[in-house]
């Protein structure tokens, strides 16, 4: 701890007076990684796609010196702070803002404190998921440091190397950053899965400390309120990491079928998602929708009913493990990804699956 | 209150995409090109809120070379009243590039709203929005499936798509909304006004005139095809379906088979 203690300082001075044989090591220096991930949490528990913007912190470098910053109030963020703590070997530290005006996912707020706190930590890199969360702050936040983001990153090759997907998933896009600290980035959380010893409670948790707000102004955010959000309650796991993905598309026909796909998904411990065509039908809402601009998985299995296979839709669940599509289309473009292909009517099929399928312990 | 609409062209949205065999790429040349999607729907509401009087004039702009002044004709034929074509030249302009260049241009129009598609269909980036308005501290809505302004109270009350549902903002005008997919339904350019449209003036500028410097911090190292899935199989019956994902390894402890 003291020898990076004392890296660090030596990386903050000036290096304007030293003889040109120090530089190769001043390289070094600033290329010493630290990162800060910008997590979130709900009721007082870290949301699995923080812990894998971790995993993506660790695939940079296992040297990495992490950071994880939250913000809220109440007793909710203590609760989160102590579970991230103690989350991951490489996490160092917790930092905590703790103040109302972070209980609400706002941009201005969240780029603002983001900003605040790469001022006082000189992180070489900021990553969150690229979530709807992650997609709406981390951007403004790089505007604020005046650095490209690189976002949606599905692999991360070195430091300041990392792929990612380009024109609905159709092209991988490899790109290097050359800009200034700090390398701002959005991961896929289905890329960065959690790894078992991770899941270990840490021997030591990492201090957690506060976030000095004296300095934070409210004219960045007073023009701008949050008022409600209206979610649907479901017992279903959430769609984002779910192992078992059931979708249902426009061959569902209406709302009411798709509680035919809840009880199915209900046997199989399932989410349930959707395709564009479905949401915009007004059978499901926006929240189910899987694509190139709802969300991207990766679940174990993925079964599509009635999804005719659509590019856009393609790229949300390309990754999947297992594909399997019915569709009454033999011609359906879903059937040249699907591993397992059944060219039947999926009101036959969903019934007789629910019946014959073994019962989940 | 004047409206100012960023569009950008892409590759049609339609189009299977084709990446060049020295990976330093997608093909682009004899290829159809259009506005993005989403900056259509962004036009579109521009439109609607002018028709609805609380907008004088909606101008449109464009970053790119100059090729990209069919966008705009497009724009300018679905009812904009004027274009602005910042030519860059022919490289790509990253997303805080774009963004500065926004911002110059929001200093000499002065409008009260700047609408944005969420993301371009070629770099998927989702980013210029939300860069612009960190860089004029405007509070943004974006992904918005809604959007209703208050003209008197000068504020807009913004409808999300977000992970969990549909989250509602309200935000101070002047403000940055950038558009989601329910939004609207975009309409066509009619053949009359796309007659009118080839009078229309389109003002050309360059970075240099708006003192922006154009920077690249990110460098596209190659451009590689997604893994390809081996290919599947066409089962005739549900028994043999579940037979299948029995024996597969991972569906196995999923469907809880011995």
């Amino acid at each position: 701890m003291a020898a990076l203690a004392m890296l660090r300082t030596l990386r903050n001075r000036s290096f304007t007076s030293f003889s040109p044989l120090r530089l190769p090591i001043r390289s070094a220096l600033s290329r010493f990684i630290s990162t800060l991930v910008v997590a979130e949490h709900d009721g007082g528990s870290i949301k699995p796609s923080s812990l894998s913007a971790v995993e993506a912190a660790a695939a940079i470098s296992r040297e990495n010196s992490i950071s994880v910053l939250l913000g809220g109030s109440g007793p909710d963020i203590g609760k989160a702070a102590l579970q991230a703590a103690s989350s991951h070997p490489l996490i160092s530290q917790v930092l905590v803002a703790d103040a109302d005006i972070f209980l609400h996912p706002l941009a201005e707020t969240w780029a603002e404190l983001v900003h605040l706190v790469q001022q006082k930590g000189g992180y070489s890199h900021i990553i969150t998921a690229s979530n709807s969360f992650g997609k709406n702050i981390l951007p403004r936040a790089a505007a604020l440091l005046d650095v490209s983001p690189v976002t949606d990153i599905t692999e991360i090759s070195e430091p300041h190397l990392f792929v990612r997907p380009i024109y609905a998933g159709n092209a991988l896009c490899t790109v290097r950053y050359v800009g200034k600290d700090p390398c701002m980035m959005t991961i896929r959380s289905p890329s960065f899965p959690m790894h078992s010893e991770s899941a270990e409670p840490k021997s030591e948790a990492a201090p957690i400390s506060q976030v000095d707000l004296s300095t934070f102004n409210e004219e960045f955010f007073g023009k701008s309120r949050w008022l409600k959000l209206a979610s649907q309650d479901t017992e279903r796991p959430d769609l984002g990491n779910a192992r078992v993905v059931v979708t249902g598309g426009r061959g569902l026909k209406s709302a009411e079928n798709f509680k035919l796909l809840e009880k199915l998904a209900e046997k199989l411990g399932a989410a349930v998602g959707a395709t564009r065509a479905a949401v915009d039908a007004g059978f499901v809402p926006n929240d189910l929708q899987v694509g190139q601009t709802g969300k991207i998985v990766a679940p174990e299995l993925y079964m599509a009913f009635g999804v005719s296979g659509a590019i856009q839709h393609l790229a949300g669940m390309r990754d999947s493990k297992v594909i399997v599509a019915i569709n009454k289309d033999a011609d359906a473009p879903i059937f040249q990804v699907a591993d397992y292909g059944l060219v039947a009517d999926l009101f036959d099929v969903i019934p007789e699956l629910i019946e014959k399928l073994p019962e989940k312990k | 209150m004047k409206i100012l609409v960023a569009v950008k062209r892409v590759i049609d949205y339609a189009v299977k995409v084709r990446v060049k065999p020295n990976k330093s790429g997608v093909e682009t040349s004899n290829v159809k090109m259009s506005m993005n999607p989403f900056c259509e729907i962004a036009l579109e509401e521009a439109l609607r809120i002018r028709e609805s009087g609380a907008a004088k004039e909606v101008v449109a702009v464009t970053v790119g070379p100059a090729q990209c002044a069919d966008t705009l004709r497009t724009a300018l034929a679905m009812g904009a009243d004027r274009a602005v074509h910042v030519d860059a030249g022919a490289a790509p302009v990253l997303p805080l590039s774009v963004a500065k260049i926004l911002r110059a241009l929001v200093q000499v129009e002065q409008p009260g709203l700047l609408i944005l598609g969420k993301q371009a269909i070629d770099d998927d980036c989702n980013q210029t929005g939300q860069m612009v308005a960190g860089l004029l501290k405007w509070p943004q809505g974006t992904f918005a499936s809604k959007v209703v302004l208050d003209k008197e109270k000068q504020v807009a009350t913004v409808e999300r798509e977000v992970d969990g549902g549909l989250e509602t903002l309200c935000l101070d005008l002047p403000a940055v909304i950038t558009t989601d997919l329910r939004l609207n339904q975009p309409r066509y350019a009619t053949l009359p006004n796309i007659m009118k449209a080839k009078s229309k003036v389109i003002k050309k500028v360059t970075p240099e005139e708006l003192n922006v410097e154009i920077k690249s911090d990110l460098e596209v190292v190659q451009v590689t095809e997604p893994p390809k899935r081996k290919a599947g199989v066409i089962i005739s019956s549900v028994d043999e379906l579940i037979d299948k994902l029995k024996n597969e390894v991972v569906s196995c402890n999923i469907l809880n088979c011995k």
